[in-house]
């Protein structure tokens, strides 16, 4: 058959139509939602969400730690801690929530230790029950200890020959040096030594109920679910709150630090600049500033370096919050020949949303995209309960969510270009560039504002 | 026992008149309604020396239509509140957009402008191979197990091109590709007849038809291709190959086997995604338990239907695969040896009740779970009627696997055999060197 031509192709006799406007808006209806705090210090957020007949949980432990050694213990503890009790070992745990659907896994970060799950709705009760053991009575037992620091090690091998993770952690270090928010993974020398002495040390000091969330979103009734939850965890108490991270630093702008990856046939370009919490009256004018920087796909940021320039799969400038605060950190990874030349256009579309401020249509898609996708991202129970989780631990709640569509619709344009000025002159940035070193120092060099190794 | 619930998905059917199949599932739990477009050609049918095409033709789609400049989609999509994106499979490709109710017309309006009259120009082909190049950087040459194993383990499992080759293309290909190549492959596979498109979320059935009657009709009827069997004969013998990874840090392996045509019965082919379960869900799973913490052979395991993660995603014929990464000081034959014998025994024994209700409960409850984020359950629709024609599946699946038997998942074991399967071995840049499979 023969095919039409690509001109062809793209043309009707009718010509080009008009862009559908948008039907009126619905709002959310707003959950039901029981959210409280027990005598242990516990504070527990329930809510009905019956879409689907299951339940998420989420439970966030405050866990800062500033020993050396204290990243190692609080991996190995997470990676046990749901690994056996007196009453049940390794093996009787995942039999138990499997018999409902279950699941439960326990993460850390130098912020939080982090116990998040879901299983069919008529099954709260058994994963609660084996949440409540591994809390009182996590076993730690020397084999299974042993077997984990032994994967760990292998994990963290995976961990760091991947680009993504050596970009990460030389921001880290770059931003905060050696303050503990920069320790994300463990050092492999101090996993070896990590006892089981030492976790469970470690687990009665800061596996604390006081300054905790647990969140429950799904098929459920919030009061019984609370009650539920008093239930299960009665036992779990502590004479003495949760650990939080020692407050961080503000970040300053400075260089960017070229490091050298051997072999690299992309770079990774991550910088990073201080910014507001969630809490904060500018907040609002900030992410719809940032979204039209570089947050998302129709931002100034991104139409440059990909679909103008071809420079990058993907960039993006996101928020990451923290207990007291905020920063921005934008990312894009380009392949060597093109890196100078995407740090040349990012740091002129950082400039240019200081000198030229978003306008009233830039300001208006991005309200609107903020709008809709916290809708969507919160219309599931598991992005419901983690982004819950997410603002518990910084003190916000369900009401927070709700309202934030009204801060982000009076937000005003001058707000933002406000916001723009302050936050996203390319001097309060710094950051990294991790890449084939041989190729990029030259014409880092010659643009300037880069550290070389 | 957990009795496993069966809850309710509305469906609704129409065909226009040029061959659109239209889905539609209502559901107001929240102000939201999600697009699905699925267009009949994926990967499997890329010329020869075109690899990656498929691909590349998807970013295309991205880059305008007659009503739309080249970022309109993406700024109308976003200014609504709302989302998209494409995929790539074996067999099929897709698009989606998930938005606020307000602007599903929108969403319709732009899903009609590409498919009437996409804009194909050459800046924004040789924009998007620049784009597509580091894309591919980015997930398979600058990491560690790039492509491991969807990319790397069907030249050694299959012998014909559709089958064998990389989906995400060669270099030197994709920047061959000429805008004519792009209006060929558009005119013969995204006519209308050739695609679903699935409506999800927050609308009233009666509108959401006369919408998609409104936006469709006038896109003109092309003849649809006829669909060419991919179908090849089972390797014969166990078929091994080195792959060193020089970015590797431990040694990986990528076993795969052939899955049963899923249009001879989907219970046969479901029968896997149990076994899958059954392998390597949870810590009491057979190779996690015998594997990872008994026996410490590997680091990780697991098994799975398809490349890509999704039951039933793709046609005849299809892979099930196990992979596993495992220390170096540990001979990669034991780690093969373990894993046989834990089949075998499954083959013989079956699994146990409890074991078997375990498995099934967890494998319903993650269904549940993706199917409640809105764009998921109306991918996994469209896919479902594109490939297979049954929609339902989204309801029925659960209750299918629900039922299983113990007989059916040990032939399915009994079907894993070593003299018909594909061995791929991942060697680090430390051991590459001098050993011979």
């Amino acid at each position: 058959m023969r095919h039409r031509s690509a001109e062809q192709i793209g043309r009707t006799e009718l010509g080009p139509r008009p862009l559908p406007s948008l039907g009126p808006p619905r709002t959310p209806i707003a959950p039901f939602a029981v959210d409280t705090v027990l005598d242990s210090g516990l504070r527990v957020i329930a809510v009905r969400r019956p879409a689907v007949p299951m339940v998420e949980l989420h439970l966030e432990i405050p866990f800062g730690g500033t020993q050396r050694t204290h990243p190692a213990r609080a991996e190995v503890l997470a990676m046990t801690l749901l690994r056996g009790t007196p009453r049940r070992d390794r093996f009787d745990i995942d039999k138990m929530l499997g018999a409902v659907g279950g699941d439960l896994s326990a993460g850390v970060d130098p912020e939080h230790l982090s116990v998040s799950g879901s299983a069919l709705a008529s099954g709260l009760d058994v994963v609660l029950d084996v949440l409540g053991d591994a809390l009182t009575s996590a076993s730690y037992a020397t084999a299974e200890v042993a077997r984990e620091r032994d994967r760990l090690v292998e994990r963290l091998t995976m961990n760091r020959s991947q680009p993504q993770v050596i970009a990460r952690e030389a921001l880290q270090r770059r931003r905060y040096g050696n303050h503990p928010f920069a320790r994300e993974w463990p050092e492999v020398a101090d996993v070896a030594g990590v006892t089981q002495a030492a976790v469970r040390a470690l687990h009665r000091r800061s596996v604390a109920p006081g300054g905790a969330v647990l969140v429950l979103v799904g098929d459920i009734v919030p009061d019984r679910a609370v009650e539920a939850v008093e239930t299960a965890l009665a036992g779990w108490r502590s004479d003495h709150p949760a650990v939080e991270l020692a407050v961080l630093p503000e970040l300053t702008g400075g260089d960017l630090q070229l490091v050298h990856r051997e072999g690299a046939v992309q770079s990774q370009l991550r910088m990073s600049a201080q910014a507001v919490s969630r809490n904060h009256e500018r907040y609002p004018a900030l992410q719809v500033a940032n979204l039209v920087f570089g947050g998302y796909f129709s931002s100034r940021w991104v139409e440059n370096v990909r679909e103008a320039k071809g420079y990058t799969y993907a960039a993006h400038c996101g928020f990451e919050f923290t207990r007291h605060g905020a920063t921005l950190v934008a990312e894009a990874d380009t392949a060597s020949e093109v890196t100078a030349a995407a740090l040349l256009e990012t740091r002129y579309e950082l400039g240019r949303l200081v000198v030229v401020p978003p306008d009233d249509s830039e300001v208006d898609s991005a309200r609107q995209y903020a709008i809709g996708s916290m809708t969507i991202a919160t219309s599931s129970q598991r992005g419901l309960a983690g982004h819950l989780a997410t603002l518990a631990t910084l003190g916000l709640d369900l009401d927070w969510l709700l309202s934030h569509t009204g801060r982000l619709q009076t937000v005003t344009t001058g707000q933002v270009a406000e916001a723009a000025a302050e936050f996203f002159a390319p001097t309060r940035f710094t950051g990294v560039v991790v890449g084939d070193g041989k190729r990029l120092a030259d014409p880092l060099a010659a643009l300037g504002g880069v550290e070389l190794p | 026992m957990t009795r496993i619930p069966s809850p309710t998905v509305e469906l609704h059917r129409e065909t226009l008149s040029n061959g659109l199949r239209v889905v539609l599932s209502p559901d107001q739990s929240a102000p939201v309604v999600a697009v699905g477009l699925h267009y009949d050609v994926g990967f499997r049918s890329e010329p020869e020396g075109r690899t990656g095409f498929a691909h590349l033709f998807e970013h295309l789609m991205f880059q305008g239509s007659e009503s739309l400049e080249k970022l309109a989609h993406f700024r109308h999509v976003q200014s609504s509140g709302g989302s998209f994106n494409g995929s790539t499979h074996p067999d099929y490709t897709n698009y989606f957009e998930v938005l606020p109710s307000a602007a599903l017309e929108r969403a319709l309006f732009m899903e009609a402008d590409r498919m009437r009259a996409p804009r194909i120009t050459t800046e924004n082909l040789r924009n998007q191979v620049d784009v597509v190049k580091e894309e591919i950087r980015l997930n398979v040459l600058n990491r560690p197990y790039g492509g491991f194993p969807w990319i790397t383990l069907p030249p050694v499992l299959y012998d014909t091109f559709p089958n064998a080759h990389n989906g995400y293309g060669d270099f030197s290909e994709l920047e061959a590709a000429t805008v004519d190549d792009c209006a060929a492959f558009f005119d013969e596979y995204y006519a209308p007849g050739n695609a679903v498109i699935t409506i999800c979320g927050d609308f009233q059935v009666d509108a959401a038809v006369e919408l998609v009657h409104r936006h469709f009709d006038d896109v003109p009827s092309r003849p649809v291709p006829v669909r060419p069997s991919f179908a090849e004969p089972p390797p014969d013998r166990e078929r091994r190959h080195d792959h060193p990874d020089p970015l590797a840090p431990l040694p990986a392996l990528a076993i795969g086997y052939r899955l049963p045509d899923p249009t001879a019965g989907f219970d046969g082919y479901l029968a896997y995604e149990v076994l899958a379960a059954v392998l390597s869900d949870g810590d009491s799973s057979r190779l996690e338990q015998r594997l990872v913490h008994t026996d410490a052979l590997a680091t990780d395991i697991g098994a799975r239907c398809g490349l890509f993660g999704a039951p039933l995603d793709a046609r005849d014929p299809d892979t099930f695969t196990i992979t596993a990464v495992h220390p170096a000081t540990v001979d990669v034959n034991r780690v093969i040896e373990a894993a046989d014998e834990e089949i075998a025994r499954l083959a013989a024994d079956g699994p146990d009740a409890d074991e078997l209700a375990r498995i099934t409960a967890r494998w319903a409850a993650t269904v549940f779970r993706e199917h409640d984020r809105l764009v998921s359950r109306t991918m996994a629709i469209g896919a479902f009627e594109l490939l297979h024609g049954r929609a339902e599946l989204i309801a029925e699946l659960p209750v299918m696997v629900a039922t299983m038997g113990a007989e059916q998942i040990a032939s399915a074991a009994a079907a894993l055999r070593p003299d018909s399967r594909a061995v791929l071995i991942v060697q680090p840049a430390s051991s590459a060197a001098g050993q011979e499979a």
